[in-house]
């Protein structure tokens, strides 16, 4: 089987939730991203999304807009993306999925793409501005290189959550409440009924994700899904840092100690 | 045409948004199929249309332009007459009704030039409901005048820093906001752009447009016209022209984009002339853009047409080969915007003047008994400011 689902089948065994952490390709550069995923990787993150720093990306809000701007001053493009991962891949075990807005596979070609993330390592895409009605278009070339594309629910699909459950693949990915990324103090979302709904169709892992930001947050909402993720606040401490290193060291610390929250 | 897909002009359009907004995008493509055919719905979008914004607008014989260029006779279709100063009433007009038959209280708008932020506006106003405008923040500075117009209609004008400070930023902006605020805001657009259902209600409600001409040519001439034209920004007023005609095979449809300093060069805004097919803003269509998918920057003298992008029934009207498009530079439009201003006495806005420049090139070309109309899709008095400072002239009060 492939690693996404490996890995959740592994934290099953040892009871505990996944962490996911993500962050932005490229920001500030592309081999400050080698480290701090390396870094991640080791202070526990249990999977890594990379996103594809992207000129108008809508379902972002302000902190990752910002590491999107900081990552395409220098230019980065999705092949120089793509042989970074090679690279850690000789490394980094856990698995790695991709953030990233339609048009950049639209533009890639989604055959030449989606073979690119086979040979590098990628195991899954996120695609925000996809949503299930629209993925026939590149559906079955992601099948044919066995990389995930993984769907989003939200506390307004409703209805729309056991279609899309149902022919989910890797996780599904349980966006906590209204608006775009970012992070939040705390959640009006009801999370016993959006995981009653969801649970009734879902046969593979769930992850809440948008807002999250504190270990306090892990504790509160490791108990109703089988993995966390959190993006913004992981990206603003890049933001914070003045060099890579006191990046890699804030981001480092950082995961230790939503890592410790998630076992505890 | 029988197998095309839901909201699909050809390969184009599509609803590429992200799942929060998905439920609210079929509420309103339910609640519109609902009120569209509703006789209590039509009487009264058609009673404000009459009644506030003016309609119809006339459409005018240029006679001294027609003598001047001396080939084809010119018409001038004067939607700069219309209540706030565009065809960009019309749409808000539909929309804001609406809004309000499905129960929202607030509503969100992106404007470029201003002209469909202050037409938002003034539709929040008449229909006691909440506004926010969101603009780019180089276009608030070039369009003081109509940030302005909106705070005294009473809405609250959001500056927008990220990306390029333009409509394609404040048109991202105002998809985030409404991810947030779904339940009682409406998100309305303001061109033919944008996810299914909203490509569909902007046309419907500007095909006022074309339906007027066609019965005001009919009046005067006993016949359609040979070429209409109208200015192409993510292409609204020139939708409404154009859809009307479609089956009228012997009407030939140009939309004018904006050339900015010239097509051949980086800073111009036209989308097919120098485009290729993506996705952004929850639609499939023709987008300046690099092969990694990353939106270029476009520039245009004039705000309302400096989007990357053009609507998808547009692109679907291009790649058939039923419309045509072609460019029109700074300098042309800024010379069209003088000689509409000299020769007729009408002062048309800088994004409709990219419309009179092509027909200024083409009118001459054509035998006398042919027949042009134009859309004035708006009227210049807020672009005084811009074009004295492009021609070098120092009008601010202070000076
Ligand atoms: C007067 C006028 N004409 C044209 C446009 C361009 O929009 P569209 O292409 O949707 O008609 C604008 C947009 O702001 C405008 O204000």
């Amino acid at each position: 089987m492939g690693r996404i689902q490996d890995k959740f089948d592994e934290l099953k065994n040892i009871n505990t939730k996944a962490l996911i952490t993500f962050v932005t390709a490229g920001d500030p550069t592309i081999e400050a991203t080698k480290k701090i995923v390396s870094e991640i990787e080791q202070k526990g993150a249990d999977l890594i999304e990379l996103g594809i720093p992207y000129s108008d990306p809508i379902a972002e809000g302000p902190v990752i807009q910002a590491a999107n701007i900081r990552a395409l001053k220098n230019d980065i493009k999705i092949k120089n993306i793509m042989d970074a991962v090679m690279e850690m891949r000789t490394q980094v075990k856990v698995p790695i999925v991709y953030l990233l807005y339609y048009n950049c596979i639209f533009q890639y070609g989604a055959d030449k793409f989606f073979d690119d993330c086979k040979n590098s390592g990628v195991d899954g895409v996120i695609i925000p501005d996809l949503p299930f009605e629209e993925q026939d278009e590149i559906k079955d070339t992601a099948l044919k290189y066995s990389i995930d594309i993984i769907s989003l629910v939200s506390p307004t699909s409703k209805d729309r959550v056991e279609r899309i459950a149902r022919s989910a693949r890797g996780f599904l990915y349980c966006v906590s409440s209204l608006g775009v990324t970012g992070t939040r103090e705390s959640f009006d979302t009801n999370f016993e009924e959006f995981f009653s709904i969801i649970n009734k169709s879902v046969t593979i892992p769930t992850a809440l994700g948008f807002g999250i930001s504190t270990p306090e947050h892990i504790k509160k909402l490791k108990g109703y899904c089988d993995g966390l993720i959190v993006g913004s606040a992981i990206v603003r401490r890049v933001g914070e840092s003045s060099t890579e290193d006191e990046a890699v060291a804030k981001v480092g610390e950082f995961v230790s100690s939503l890592r410790s929250a998630m076992d505890e | 045409m029988a197998t095309q897909k839901k909201g699909r002009y050809g390969e184009f359009g599509g609803q590429y948004i992200p799942e929060t907004l998905m439920n609210a995008l079929l509420q309103l493509e339910n609640q519109y199929e609902k009120f569209k055919n509703d006789k209590s719905f039509i009487g009264e979008f058609e009673f404000y249309l009459k009644e506030y914004a003016g309609r119809p607008s006339l459409l005018y014989f240029a006679d001294r332009m027609t003598k001047d260029l001396g080939g084809a006779k010119i018409y001038l279709k004067r939607e700069d007459l219309n209540h706030t100063g565009s065809h960009k009433i019309n749409n808000v007009i539909g929309q804001a009704l609406l809004a309000k038959r499905m129960g929202k209280k607030r509503l969100i708008a992106e404007t470029g030039a201003g002209q469909h932020g202050v037409a938002t506006a003034t539709a929040a106003t008449l229909f006691n409901m909440e506004c926010e405008i969101f603009m780019g923040k180089e276009d608030m500075e070039r369009q003081a005048l109509n940030v302005f117009r909106m705070r005294l209609l009473g809405a609250k004008v959001r500056p927008v820093l990220s990306g390029t400070g333009t409509l394609k930023d404040a048109t991202s902006e105002a998809m985030r906001e409404w991810a947030s605020r779904i339940d009682d805001t409406y998100f309305a657009i303001g061109s033919v752009v944008g996810p299914h259902p909203y490509p569909m209600i902007v046309r419907d409600s500007q095909s006022v447009i074309g339906r007027e001409v066609k019965t005001q040519i009919m009046e005067k001439e006993r016949r359609y016209p040979d070429y209409i034209i109208a200015c192409v920004g993510g292409g609204s007023n020139a939708m409404g022209l154009f859809h009307p005609f479609i089956e009228d095979k012997e009407v030939n449809m140009i939309g004018v984009e904006a050339a900015g300093e010239g097509v051949n060069t980086v800073r111009h805004a036209a989308a097919i002339a120098k485009g290729s097919v993506g996705v952004l803003h929850g639609m499939k269509s023709y987008f300046l853009q690099d092969r990694d998918g990353q939106i270029d920057p476009v520039y245009s003298i004039s705000a309302g047409l400096d989007y990357p992008g053009i609507g998808p029934e547009h692109a679907h009207l291009y790649s058939s080969g039923r419309a045509q498009y072609v460019p029109a530079t700074d300098n042309e439009a800024v010379e069209a915007f003088k000689y509409l201003t000299r020769v007729e006495g009408i002062i048309p806005a800088i994004e409709s003047a990219h419309a009179v420049a092509y027909a200024v090139k083409l009118a001459p070309t054509l035998p006398k008994d042919k027949i042009i109309v134009v859309n004035i899709s708006g009227r210049g008095d807020k672009d005084v400011y811009s074009i004295a400072k492009y021609m070098g002239e120092d009008i601010s009060s202070e000076g």
